[in-house]
């Protein structure tokens, strides 16, 4: 038997993962981080420490097995570190790369109180990219139910909540308003972040469910809410809209020409490929001199962006300080690398009109951090007498977003006092039937939490259509691995039948 | 939803052409002033186009669309009769509100005629007393005449050089029914900006409500990129789900002229590219039909 590990025994340093050389990459859009080898993946599975309590277990919104599936790691066995994955999360290679894992999974790694914590989300990635590369999938064995379940919205929050219905037996459709299903994936994250042939893997699993997805759909004006649960036959409804109402500063000049949502960037720029203007036909402004307002994964991702579209220099302006920037670390650190210069403690209060309805620049001032405020973090306030002028051509607002209008304006879905949909502890609307999840509850989060709300909206959905697992076990009859002509890999645990 | 094919399809001119398109769910949602967006191929742009006409026993929307740029131009070229559209997605935006108002000008414009025409239908519907205006530069460009007519009580054309009907702008239309009634209750104006924009000065003073659809750029047209950001009085709104009507008294009309220009350049340069590989395009077919005859 090996010994039991401890903090003294276990690698040291974390594991580094490759990465595309900053220089080179600032200029492309290919993925940064090239993902661990096996021999990287099983070195840093050793740094884990099986912990009997599991703290980092709590820490992940879908509650992954983590040591279960570092351990199958560490005994090369991935395709069972994938299936433990998958019993709980759907989109490892997707969320493997854009957690926030610091305030996550890793953020609670008992390692992580004396050393770096075990990289999880690396360790998971490399999971999901095997799977991808092998071609697994856990298609379980689905006895329908006869239940039409509509989902409106294909983000992260509407992909799993048709996953787990398609699972539980219904028939499944998801409609989503652009010509590509993938929610924030697909438009906001870039790809050097998030390649879309890993957005197409992970949505290509849904399928092989008999999850259809419907596109060039507008739910609330093409057809209502209401009338898909009347007319339309569906028994229930999840509404994962997402919030992306893009907020802006207010400030003068703000509609000048040359100052765009971070939105309106990154969505010409990865769903409408902007990037290889003219061979699409959606253009794009290029600033020589670019300045990103906000310091969200948002705000990053849109500099990033900038950056490899050509623009000379590229600002990143906030009104806090870096310990309080929202993005992950790893972004914040990625963007640095790269050649952004950041400007924080300083706040935007005009822009300047270069007389031809474009930006000529913008009027900042600098920023102090007072007392704590409602949110705990330090409150900015200006230095009076302090501000001073900037030279830029092209501005990105990425100061947040609120609640998208649609779901409001057409249907009788109770809207909380920000507009976002109000619901219940279990994610019930006021609407009977219909549910709701996702950034379009709660405010902008993060991919896994709506990936989290998704699934607890799908269990509320059971519930409420009276769907059960079953909660016999499961006994495998013989080692031969084909039952009912299914393959013992694909079968399914929880059987799934009606009350 | 996928495969939007092209059931029929009419030139009124050599710049402005007419397509009715297969969508039966959208034939039977779309209300007087709302829009699609169209994604006429998978690397195309998605442009906005309002609904002109809609008819659910078909299950068609009609489109009019006005050759300006690289993606009209390039429809204009590929979308014939049996052919798809790659993506249509709506209808989008707050639908007219079609007022109780007993006695309304309905204002088309140019182009504008086309999208004006499903809501004076709607105003002579609900029993209102509908004066139509509409404007083109001359007799060659006029369409609809029949089809707008049928639904007003009293029609004014106006023309710039005076080839059909009076000769002047829609502004000078306004103001002959402004004259002859006292009583008018709503003016409705469509078409482009700087019309617009006329028109609204020419019922301010007069103080008759005046609303205007408004045709910003766009992306996605579900209030998301806020790219299609207007200004209204001191209020900055989203046209594509707060509009794209608007009190045209309190609209920024300056404001949205230049951000209409905001591409300029990369619109010329798509245009340019695009032309290029037509001429290439017809160099090689000249070049295959060459070799053919010399075989
Ligand atoms: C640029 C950017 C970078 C980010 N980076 C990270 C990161 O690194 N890590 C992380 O954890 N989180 C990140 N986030 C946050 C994360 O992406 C979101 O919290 C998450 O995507 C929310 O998921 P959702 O399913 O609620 O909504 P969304 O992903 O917003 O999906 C909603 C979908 O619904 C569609 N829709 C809206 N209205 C309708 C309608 N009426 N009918 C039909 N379809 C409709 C939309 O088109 C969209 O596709 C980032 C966000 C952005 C914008
Ligand atoms: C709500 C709405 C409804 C519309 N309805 C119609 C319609 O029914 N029929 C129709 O033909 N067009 C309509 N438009 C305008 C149409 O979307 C544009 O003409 C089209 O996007 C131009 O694309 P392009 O690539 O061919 O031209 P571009 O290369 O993009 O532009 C060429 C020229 O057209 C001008 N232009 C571009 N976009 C617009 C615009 N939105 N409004 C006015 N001028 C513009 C540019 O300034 C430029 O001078 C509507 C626009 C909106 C926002
Ligand atoms: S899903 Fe995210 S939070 Fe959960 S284990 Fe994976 S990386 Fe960590
Ligand atoms: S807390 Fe860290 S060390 Fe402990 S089991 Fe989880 S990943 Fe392993
Ligand atoms: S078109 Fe993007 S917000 Fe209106």
């Amino acid at each position: 038997m090996a010994k039991k590990k401890t903090i003294r025994t276990i690698p040291q340093e974390r594991t580094p993962m490759l990465e595309q050389d900053p220089r080179a990459r600032a200029k492309n859009f290919e993925e940064v981080s090239y993902g661990y080898r096996l021999q990287d993946a099983m070195r840093e599975a050793e740094r884990c420490l099986l912990c009997p309590d599991q703290p980092c277990i709590a820490g992940c919104p879908v509650g992954i097995d983590i040591p279960s599936f570092i351990e199958k790691i560490g005994k090369k066995d991935l395709r069972g570190a994938y299936d433990v994955i998958t019993a709980t999360s759907l989109l490892p290679a997707i969320c493997g790369r854009v957690c926030p894992q610091e305030n996550q999974c890793e953020g609670v790694c008992t390692v992580g109180e004396s050393l770096e914590a075990v990289a999880i989300g690396r360790l998971e990635r490399f999971v999901g990219d095997a799977a991808i590369a092998e071609g697994w999938a856990n298609i379980p064995y689905i006895e329908p139910n006869g239940f039409k379940v509509g989902i409106v919205g294909s983000g992260p929050a509407g992909i799993a909540c048709a996953a787990d219905m398609a699972k539980a037996g219904c028939d499944v459709t998801v409609f989503e308003a652009f010509h590509q299903p993938g929610g924030v994936l697909r438009y906001g994250i870039p790809d050097f972040r998030l390649p879309n042939e890993v957005i197409d893997a992970e949505i290509g699993k849904l399928v092989g469910l008999g999850v259809r997805f419907e596109c060039n759909t507008l739910v609330g004006r093409l057809f209502t809410i209401e009338q898909m649960i009347g007319e339309m036959g569906f028994s229930a409804v999840f509404v994962g809209t997402g919030a992306g109402y893009p907020t802006m500063l207010g400030i003068p000049g703000d509609s000048l020409n040359g100052v765009l949502s971070a939105n309106e960037l990154l969505t010409r720029c990865n769903l409408m490929r902007a990037k290889e203007f003219p061979n699409y036909d959606t253009p794009l402004p290029i600033g020589k001199r670019v300045a990103v307002i906000g310091s969200g994964n948002t705000a990053m991702d849109a500099m990033r962006v900038s950056l490899r579209l050509g623009s000379e220099k590229v600002y990143c302006i906030y009104r806090r300080s870096k310990a309080e920037a929202p993005a992950r670390a790893e972004e914040v650190h990625h963007a640095e690398e790269e050649g952004v210069e950041f400007h924080w403690l300083t706040n935007p209060v005009a822009v300047l009109d270069d007389g031809k309805g474009g930006v000529r620049g913008m009027t900042c001032i600098k920023m102090e951090l007072g007392e704590p405020d409602d949110s705990g973090r330090r409150r900015p306030v200006p230095v009076e007498g302090s501000e001073f002028d900037f030279e830029c051509d092209v501005i990105v607002y990425a100061i947040g977003t609120n609640a998208n209008p649609i779901m409001g304006q057409t249907s009788k879905l109770k809207l909380n006092k920000w507009g976002y949909i109000a619901t219940d502890e279990h994610l019930a609307t006021s609407v009977a039937g219909v549910f709701a999840g996702g950034d379009i509850v709660t405010g902008a989060a993060t991919v896994i939490e709506a990936m989290g709300a998704g699934r607890r909206a799908a269990a509320s959905m059971k519930a409420y259509l009276g769907i059960r697992d079953s909660n016999l076990p499961y006994v495998v009859p013989d080692e031969s691995g084909i039952l009912f002509g299914i393959p013992l890999r694909e079968r399914n645990f929880a059987r799934v039948r009606v009350a | 939803m996928s495969n939007f094919e092209i059931v029929a399809r009419e030139d009124f001119s050599d710049v402005t052409y007419l397509l009715e398109v297969r969508h039966p769910l959208m034939a039977k949602a779309a209300r007087p002033g709302q829009f699609v967006i169209v994604m006429s191929h998978e690397h195309g742009e998605r442009i906005p186009l309002t609904i002109a006409d809609f008819d659910q026993v078909k299950g068609t929307i009609t489109l009019v669309i006005q050759a300006v740029g690289k993606t009209t131009r390039e429809m204009q070229q590929v979308c014939k009769l049996g052919t798809t559209l790659y993506a249509i997605v709506g209808p989008m935006g707050v639908p007219s509100p079609i007022s109780h108002a007993k006695k309304v000008v309905c204002v088309g414009g140019g182009l504008g005629v086309a999208p004006m025409f499903p809501q004076a239908r709607a105003f002579k519907e609900s029993g209102a007393y509908v004066i139509g205006v509409v404007g083109f530069r001359n007799k060659d460009l006029v369409f609809w005449e029949d089809k707008f007519r049928a639904c007003c009580d009293e029609f004014i054309i106006c023309t710039d050089d005076g080839s059909a009907g009076i000769k002047g702008l829609v502004t000078e239309g306004i103001r002959q029914a402004i004259e002859k009634h006292p009583d008018i209750d709503e003016v409705v104006a469509i078409g482009p900006p700087v019309m617009m924009k006329g028109c609204a000065e020419a019922t301010r003073a007069h103080k008759i409500k005046t609303m205007v659809s408004l045709n910003p750029l766009m992306v996605d047209g579900t209030g998301m990129c806020g790219g299609c950001r207007v200004k209204i009085g001191d209020e900055v709104k989203f046209a594509c789900v707060d509009g794209p009507d608007f009190d045209g008294h309190l609209v920024d009309f300056d404001d949205l002229m230049t951000r209409l220009r905001r591409y300029t350049k990369e619109e010329r340069m798509a245009l340019d590219h695009w032309e290029q590989s037509c001429r290439l395009q017809k160099e090689i077919d000249a070049a295959a039909q060459a070799a053919l005859l010399a075989r």
